[in-house]
C-alpha cells in the first residue's frame, strides 16, 4: 500500500528553471526507496517539497490517503515525515539528549524535565540499538555518530517516514555498513525510508525500490532487484558510464611542491599534522587517502597558503611559501578546488560570471583599457558554461540558484582554466553525479598529461585508486604508507593503513619524497 | 506634502540642495556596505571634511579656483582619515567597525569643535563660528532664486565614477567579493585586509568630500556645533538604493523630497511634522522589505516559465 503519494508536483525556481516537472512519486509503507538522479535532476527539491521546506507551484501530496499541504517543516513532522539533511543541523554546545529533544522537551512544572528527557531518548536509542553517548556535546561527536543523532532526532519527533539526503557522502566505509544495518532494522520495524544517493552499489545493497529522476522529471520507478547498476546509471544520464578511466602511465618530471617534515598543532596543542614529508612532481597525480580528521584538511590548507605551518618547510615551484600570500601562489601556477565549496569555493550571492573571474581578475583579457569589459567577461563565461556543461538559465544567474553539482562545476571551470602547473583537488566529485564526475576525472588526467602536477584528496577510495599514480595514506597526522603501484593494492589493504592497523617502514614512506 | 516641493522654483531648489550632501554620504555608505563593512563614521567624515575645508579656506589665502580644489581635496583626505581608524582596527585586531565607528563620531565631533574654538573662531561674531569663508572659495550658485550650487555637478560625476569603480575595476571587484563572502575572497587570492581598509577609506573620502562641498556651497561660515546627521541619511539612502551607486541619486531625491515636503506641510497645515517621520518610516520599510518583492517576482517567473513550456 502506498503510504505516500506525490501527484503531478511542479516546482519552478526563480531563474525560470523547472526543478520538478509534473513528478509522480509514490512510496510503499515499510520499504527502503532509493531516489537517484544527476545533480540538478530535482531530487533535493522534491524532498524539500515533501518536507515542507519548499512549496510546490502545482501538484498534490497525499499521505495515508489524505491530501496534505505543508506550510513548514513543522507540519510535515507532525504528520510523521522526518528528514536527515546532508549538512547536519545540530547545536554544537548542547548534549545529544538536548539536541534530540530541542523544541519538543518534556516539561516539568516550570522547567524542562531533564530526567524524563534523557530516559525517553535512552529508550529510543536502545530500541533501535544506536549506541550513542547521550551526554556528549554534539561538537565532540564523529560524523557517523552525528548522523545517528539526526536520525534519532527525527524518530523522537515521531517520524514514520525518514528522508535521508545523501547520508553516506560523509561516512567512512565502516560507518556506512553500520548505517545500513540500522536502516534495515528500521525497515523491519515498519518504518519507511527514502534514501537519496549517487552510489549505485549502495542502492543495490540496501534498497527495495528505486526511482530515477532526470532533468526535473521522474523517468522510472522499479524494483531494485530487477535492474543492474549499469541500467540505473543509463536511466540517470541517458548513456552508459563505465566508471573506467583511460590513462597512460605517468611520466613524472621535476618536483613542483616539496613538503618537508611539516607540523601543525591546533589550539589545544594537539599535533594534527605531525611531520609529513613528500613531494608532488609535474605530470603525476598523487592521491591522499585517510579517514576524515587525520590531518589531510590541515595539510592542504597549509600547502595552499590558507594556514601557516608551525615548523618544517613547504617549497612550491622552488621557493618557500612560509610568508607567501595566496595571490602570489596562484600567480605562480597553483590552482585549488576546495572541499568546502559553499564557503570557500564560491560567493553564492554573486552571479556565475563574478564567480568565474575571481581568480582571473589580473588577466588582461577581461579588460578593455583599464576597465573590466562586461562583454568580454560574458564571452568567457559563456564559453566556460558550455565547456563545463553548467546547467543554468544564463551566466548572470546567481550561484545560489544552482544545484550542488553545478556549483562544483563552476568551481572546477574556474580552477581548471588557470593555466595551472599544480592543481590541488580536494573531494572534487563529492556529491556530484556520475556524468559530471567522469568529466572531472578525464579533465584531471588530461591536465596531468599536459604536464600538470595534481594533488588529489578524496574520501572515495574508488576514485583515488582509479585516478592516482601513487597514493599517500595519512593516519593521525603522519604518513602511514606510500603506495607506488596503485593497481596492485586492494581497498582492504588501504583501509588497514588508513585505520593505522598497518604501517610501512620509514624507508618505504621516505620514498614519497623524490630527489632528483 | 506630495506636491508642495513642486509649487515653486524656490521650493524645488531646496529639494536639490538637500539632495546634494546626502548623495555624497549615500555613495560613501554604499561603498562601505558593498564590502560588508558596516562603518558608520560617514557622519564623522562628513563633519571633519567640512572642518578641514573651513580651515583651508580661512587660513590659507589661495587664488579662487585653486582654493576650492585644495579645500575639497583636504576635506576628502580628512574624511578618509576618519573612516580609516575603524578600518585599521578591524583589519589588524578584528575590532567591530560598527562599534568603533559609532563611538568615533563623537570623538570627531569634539575634535572638530576644539579646532573651531581654538583655531578658526571669529571672536567678533556673535556665536561660535569660524571666520567668514572668502568668496573665492565658495561654490557658485548657478540657478537664480535657489541656492543650488556647483556641488551638484561634482555629485553627478562622483556617482558615475563610483559606479565605474565598483563594477569595472579590480579594486571594486575585490570590494564586492569581500562583501559577499570574505573567505571566498581570501581563497581566491584577493587581499582581504587591503580591501577592508581601502573600501572604508574611499567611503570616508567621499563623505569628507561631501562635507566640504556642503560647506562651500551652502554656508558663509563654518558654524556646526553638533553632527549634521547627513551620515545617518547616507545609511538610509544606501539601504534604499540597495548599495548600488546608480540608484543613490534617486534614493537621495526621494528622501530630500519627503523631508522638504514635510517641512512645507508642517508650515501650511496643521499636520504635525512628526507624522511625516512616521510616513517616511513606513515608506522606507515597505521599500526595503525584500521578501514582498521577491514573492511578486517569483510569481512572474513561474507564469513565464509555464507559458514558455521550457523545461530547462
Amino acid at each position: 500500500m502506498d503510504i505516500l503519494q506525490m501527484n503531478e508536483i511542479s516546482k519552478v525556481y526563480g531563474n525560470g528553471i523547472y526543478a520538478n516537472r509534473r513528478v509522480n512519486f509514490s512510496v510503499c509503507e515499510g520499504e527502503i526507496h532509493a531516489l537517484v538522479g544527476e545533480n540538478g535532476a530535482g531530487k533535493s527539491t522534491l524532498m524539500k517539497v515533501l518536507f515542507g521546506l519548499e512549496k510546490p507551484d502545482s501538484g498534490q501530496i497525499i499521505v495515508k490517503g489524505t491530501p496534505v499541504s505543508f506550510q513548514s517543516p513543522q507540519d510535515a513532522m507532525a504528520i510523521g515525515i522526518g528528514m536527515v539533511h546532508q549538512h547536519f543541523m545540530l547545536v554544537p554546545s548542547l548534549s545529544v539528549t538536548e539536541n534530540v529533544t530541542l523544541g519538543f522537551e518534556p516539561m516539568g512544572k516550570a522547567f524542562i524535565d531533564r530526567k524524563t528527557a534523557r530516559k525517553k531518548v535512552q529508550e529510543l536509542s536502545d530500541t533501535f540499538d544506536l549506541k550513542i553517548d547521550l551526554d556528549m556535546p554534539a561538537s565532540k561527536l564523529a560524523v557517523g555518530i552525528k548522523q545517528k543523532v539526526e536520525i534519532l532526532k527525527a524518530l523522537y519527533r515521531g517520524a514514520r517516514i525518514l528522508i535521508l539526503d545523501e547520508p553516506t557522502a560523509v561516512l567512512t566505509p565502516q560507518e556506512t555498513v553500520e548505517l545500513f544495518i540500522q536502516l534495515k532494522a528500521l525497515k523491519e520495524k515498519g518504518f519507511t525510508v527514502i534514501f537519496i544517493s549517487h552510489k549505485l552499489r549502495e542502492i543495490k545493497q540496501l534498497t527495495d525500490r528505486v526511482s530515477v529522476m532526470r532533468r526535473g522529471e521522474l523517468v522510472a520507478s522499479v524494483n531494485t532487484e530487477d535492474v543492474s547498476e549499469e541500467e540505473i546509471s543509463s536511466m540517470m544520464i541517458g548513456g552508459g558510464y563505465s566508471g573506467h578511466i583511460v590513462k597512460s602511465p605517468a611520466v613524472p618530471k621535476e618536483n613542483l611542491v616539496e613538503i618537508k617534515d611539516v607540523k601543525w598543532k591546533d589550539r589545544n596543542s594537539v599535533p594534527v599534522v605531525n611531520g609529513v614529508t613528500f613531494s608532488v612532481r609535474a605530470g603525476e597525480i598523487v592521491g591522499i587517502a585517510g579517514v576524515e580528521g587525520n590531518g589531510q584538511d590541515e595539510l592542504i590548507e597549509m600547502i595552499t597558503g590558507l594556514k601557516r605551518y608551525d615548523s618544517g618547510e613547504i617549497q612550491m615551484f622552488g621557493s618557500s611559501i612560509k610568508n607567501e600570500e595566496i595571490s602570489s601562489l596562484r600567480e605562480r601556477g597553483m590552482s585549488y578546488i576546495p572541499s568546502d565549496r559553499m564557503t570557500l569555493g564560491v560567493a553564492t550571492s554573486m552571479s556565475i560570471e563574478n564567480n568565474l573571474i575571481s581568480t582571473k581578475i589580473n588577466d588582461p583579457s577581461i579588460y578593455s583599457g583599464k576597465l573590466l569589459s562586461a562583454s568580454k567577461i560574458a564571452q568567457l563565461s559563456a564559453k566556460l558554461v558550455s565547456d563545463f556543461r553548467i546547467k543554468c538559465g544564463s551566466s548572470k544567474t546567481e550561484v545560489s540558484m544552482l544545484s550542488g553539482g553545478n556549483i562544483q562545476k563552476v568551481v572546477v571551470a574556474r580552477e581548471f582554466t588557470q593555466n595551472a602547473r599544480l592543481i590541488i583537488a580536494e573531494q572534487p566529485t563529492r556529491g556530484i553525479d556520475v556524468g559530471a564526475a567522469e568529466f572531472i576525472h578525464n579533465k584531471l588526467v588530461e591536465l596531468r598529461d599536459s604536464g600538470c602536477g595534481v594533488l588529489l584528496v578524496s574520501a572515495d577510495l574508488d576514485e583515488l585508486t582509479k585516478l592516482s599514480d601513487s597514493i599517500i595514506v595519512l593516519h593521525n597526522g603522519q604518513i602511514s604508507a606510500y603506495i607506488e603501484n596503485v593497481s596492485a593494492v586492494s581497498e582492504i589493504e588501504l583501509g588497514h593503513y588508513m585505520l593505522g592497523v598497518n604501517k610501512q617502514s620509514a624507508s618505504d614512506i621516505g620514498r614519497a619524497y623524490h630527489t632528483k | 506634502m506630495l506636491l508642495g516641493p513642486l509649487s515653486s522654483m524656490r521650493n524645488f531648489g531646496t529639494v536639490i540642495e538637500m539632495m546634494i550632501p546626502i548623495t555624497f554620504t549615500g555613495l560613501a555608505v554604499s561603498i562601505m556596505f558593498q564590502a560588508a563593512q558596516f562603518n558608520l563614521a560617514s557622519e564623522g567624515s562628513f563633519f571633519m571634511g567640512a572642518v578641514a575645508a573651513a580651515a583651508v579656506a580661512t587660513k590659507l589665502s589661495l587664488p579662487p579656483v585653486l582654493s576650492i580644489m585644495v579645500c575639497l581635496l583636504v576635506g576628502a583626505v580628512a574624511g578618509a582619515f576618519v573612516c580609516a581608524i575603524p578600518a585599521i582596527l578591524k583589519a589588524r585586531f578584528n575590532a567591530s567597525e560598527m562599534v568603533s565607528s559609532l563611538m568615533l563620531n563623537y570623538v570627531v565631533l569634539f575634535l572638530g569643535l576644539f579646532i573651531l574654538n581654538f583655531f578658526l573662531r571669529d571672536p567678533s561674531f556673535g556665536m561660535l563660528a569660524s571666520f567668514p569663508l572668502p568668496d573665492g572659495s565658495k561654490l557658485i550658485h548657478f540657478i537664480p532664486k535657489t541656492r543650488i550650487h556647483a556641488g551638484l555637478f561634482i555629485a553627478v560625476v562622483l556617482v558615475i565614477v563610483t559606479y565605474l569603480f565598483l563594477y569595472k575595476t579590480k579594486s571594486g571587484y575585490s570590494i564586492r567579493t569581500l562583501g559577499q563572502n570574505a573567505k571566498f575572497a581570501h581563497y581566491s587570492g584577493i587581499g582581504v585586509g587591503g580591501a577592508i581598509v581601502s573600501s572604508q577609506m574611499i567611503g570616508g573620502a567621499v563623505a569628507g568630500l561631501g562635507g566640504s562641498v556642503e560647506l562651500l556651497g551652502m554656508y558663509d561660515r563654518f558654524q556646526w556645533t553638533s553632527l549634521p546627521g547627513y551620515g545617518w541619511d547616507g545609511v538610509i539612502i544606501a539601504i534604499l538604493a540597495r548599495n548600488k551607486p546608480q540608484y543613490v541619486p534617486l534614493a537621495a531625491f526621494f528622501l530630500a523630497y519627503l523631508r522638504i515636503g514635510s517641512g512645507i506641510m508642517a508650515r501650511v497645515t496643521d499636520v504635525p511634522s512628526e507624522l511625516i517621520i512616521i510616513i517616511q518610516s513606513i515608506m522606507i520599510m515597505l521599500i526595503t522589505a525584500q521578501a514582498l518583492l521577491g514573492k511578486l517576482k517569483h510569481k512572474l517567473v513561474v507564469k513565464e516559465t509555464i507559458a514558455n513550456g521550457n523545461p530547462s
